[in-house]
């Protein structure tokens, strides 16, 4: 580690590039705890939105046409107003409704803290848009598939959870990929209400070290790198569902 | 390329075929979406006024109305700013696009580096790019012109959009049937007139839905540009917040935002749709 920290240490004095997080411990620490919070905030909405999407895309099959509709309301007004602006009015417009509670320590903390808001507001977000994601997969079940699930007796339920998702759930996965990656570059907002990710890390650096070209870069490889990760599951997750001769 | 039949049998076999009765994606009509989010946002000042006094409840959309043509000034200023990296971003992205298709290879994979980088960079990270790494000022032949936060803030945007219209150029391009090239090179045309004459007005038909769609995402990230310290709508609706100091207006301040958002933004999807369904019959 020696060898690393110096050479970075040389960096910076003979070319002016200062990567402070390679040879500071504290600044190190800071953007790779910053790093696990993008990584559990994105893993933890990714869940979250996909239950909401296939939760959503079963009701939008309901016979009732008031949950119809109301499943409709829901996709329309999170697709069509910003993302940003559904954070701020879920954390201080509704965050200022909610009571206080009472930590460990005796003091008064938001019931709702702003990483849970953040996990609130983008997995609505994100759900929206997995709801018509399903759909369009569900739609693409052939019709004779469905009517030999209800042949064989099997309930609305039923046959969703063990015949129709199950084949859906393939097709729409390359749509899927597109809506996570826009997920995992989403949770960049969660800086405007303090929440510690990586963005914000790499901003408290740059504002302390002033270092800001070579943090944007890191940054930059940082997404990179977790949307590629992101990119290569949903593709192993892809291969290992393929039926032979299936699907093209 | 499908031979003409009325034999079923003979019919290319597709999943999820026009067989398939689907249920249709019921579309809200714009006045019931507009007395949707005036209820809601109705609603939403009730519920934050439930404990509150009867003479509160009566301040609140006084309040509102009072802080709306500010807020609507500020809109006006994020359509502004939407319009303006739009047009940047397709002019960039259609040259972008067109590179990703050249002969040169070199050409083509420079501009396809590029595209995938700032389509997969959040657009936060962008935003912020441009404005600190862009300087204030820029000399042109003695000339000095004078770079203004909310410019590069156009800039910055106009990254992604480029990138994004570019994989839109790409995919109309080759959506385009190869027979068309053959016939025009059959008919002697050069590269360049083929791809301007024959094959990029054969794809605005099929480039428009997602041209729109980009234009309404790219419409509700301007909100991004009030976090870098531009002035626009959501900066409003805070200032406004702060000045009355009443945490009885959050809910339906915001309401009001998110509304005015929808609002521009719903009509825009609606269309989308529609062309695209038009679209998709006569393919």
């Amino acid at each position: 580690m020696g060898e690393i920290e110096s050479f970075f240490v040389w960096l910076n004095e003979a070319h002016g590039i200062n990567l402070s997080i390679f040879y500071d411990a504290f600044d190190r620490s800071r953007l790779l705890r910053g790093a696990l919070t993008t990584i559990s905030l994105s893993c933890i909405c990714l869940v979250l939105s996909i239950a909401i999407g296939i939760a959503g895309a079963w009701l939008q099959g309901s016979r009732v046409r008031l949950v119809r509709n109301v499943v409709q309301v829901y996709i329309q007004f999170f697709r069509n107003t910003p993302p940003l602006v559904q954070l701020f009015f879920f954390y201080f417009a509704l965050g200022s409704i909610l009571p206080m509670v009472q930590d460990t320590h005796g003091a008064d903390v938001p019931l709702i803290s702003n990483f849970g808001w953040a996990v609130i507001s983008f997995s609505f977000f994100a759900g929206a848009f997995n709801v018509e994601i399903f759909r369009a997969g569900i739609e693409a079940v052939p019709r004779t598939t469905v009517e030999a699930a209800e042949a064989l007796g099997y309930s609305r339920l039923k046959a969703y959870i063990w015949i129709i998702l199950p084949l859906a759930f393939r097709v729409c996965l390359p749509a899927l990929n597109n809506n996570l990656v826009n997920l995992v570059k989403t949770t960049t907002l969660a800086y405007a209400i303090g929440v510690p990710e990586l963005f914000y890390a790499a901003a408290q650096i740059w504002s302390e070290v002033l270092n800001v070209q070579e943090m944007m870069n890191v940054l930059l490889v940082a997404f990179v790198a977790i949307v590629g990760a992101v990119v290569w599951l949903v593709a192993r997750v892809e291969r290992l569902l393929r039926i032979p001769g299936y699907h093209a | 390329m499908t031979t003409q039949t009325d034999l079923p049998v003979l019919l290319p076999f597709t999943l999820g075929s026009s067989a398939t009765p689907r249920r249709k994606a019921c579309l809200l009509r714009p006045a019931t979406w507009c007395s949707i989010l005036v209820v809601a946002a109705l609603a939403g000042a009730a519920t934050a006024n439930a404990s509150a006094s009867a003479a509160i409840v009566s301040g609140v959309i006084p309040t509102m109305w009072k802080w709306a043509p500010l807020v609507l000034q500020g809109f006006a200023f994020n359509l502004l700013v939407s319009v303006l990296s739009m047009a940047i971003g397709t002019l960039a992205g259609l040259f972008l696009g067109l590179a990703q298709v050249s002969l040169y290879g070199p050409v083509r994979r420079t501009s396809w580096l590029a595209t995938q980088f700032f389509r997969n960079a959040p657009w936060l990270v962008l935003l912020f790019y441009c404005m600190y790494l862009l300087p204030f000022e820029i000399e042109i032949f003695g000339l000095t012109i004078l770079l203004p936060a909310w410019c590069k803030a156009v800039i910055g945007l106009s990254l992604p959009v480029m990138a994004n219209v570019a994989e839109i150029v790409r995919g109309g391009i080759q959506s385009i049937p190869l027979t068309q090239w053959e016939s025009a090179e059959a008919l002697a045309f050069s590269r360049r007139q083929t791809i301007w004459m024959i094959i990029l007005p054969q794809c605005l038909k099929r480039m428009a839905p997602p041209w729109m769609n980009l234009y309404a995402i790219l419409t509700m990230a301007t909100t991004l540009v009030s976090l870098v310290g531009v002035q626009e709508s959501m900066t409003m609706t805070r200032a406004a917040l702060v000045a009355e100091a009443r945490t009885d207006l959050f809910i339906p301040m915001y309401m009001m935002l998110l509304a005015l958002f929808a609002l521009y933004c719903y009509p825009i999807a609606r269309w989308t749709q529609r062309l695209e369904r038009k679209f998709a019959v006569r393919d």
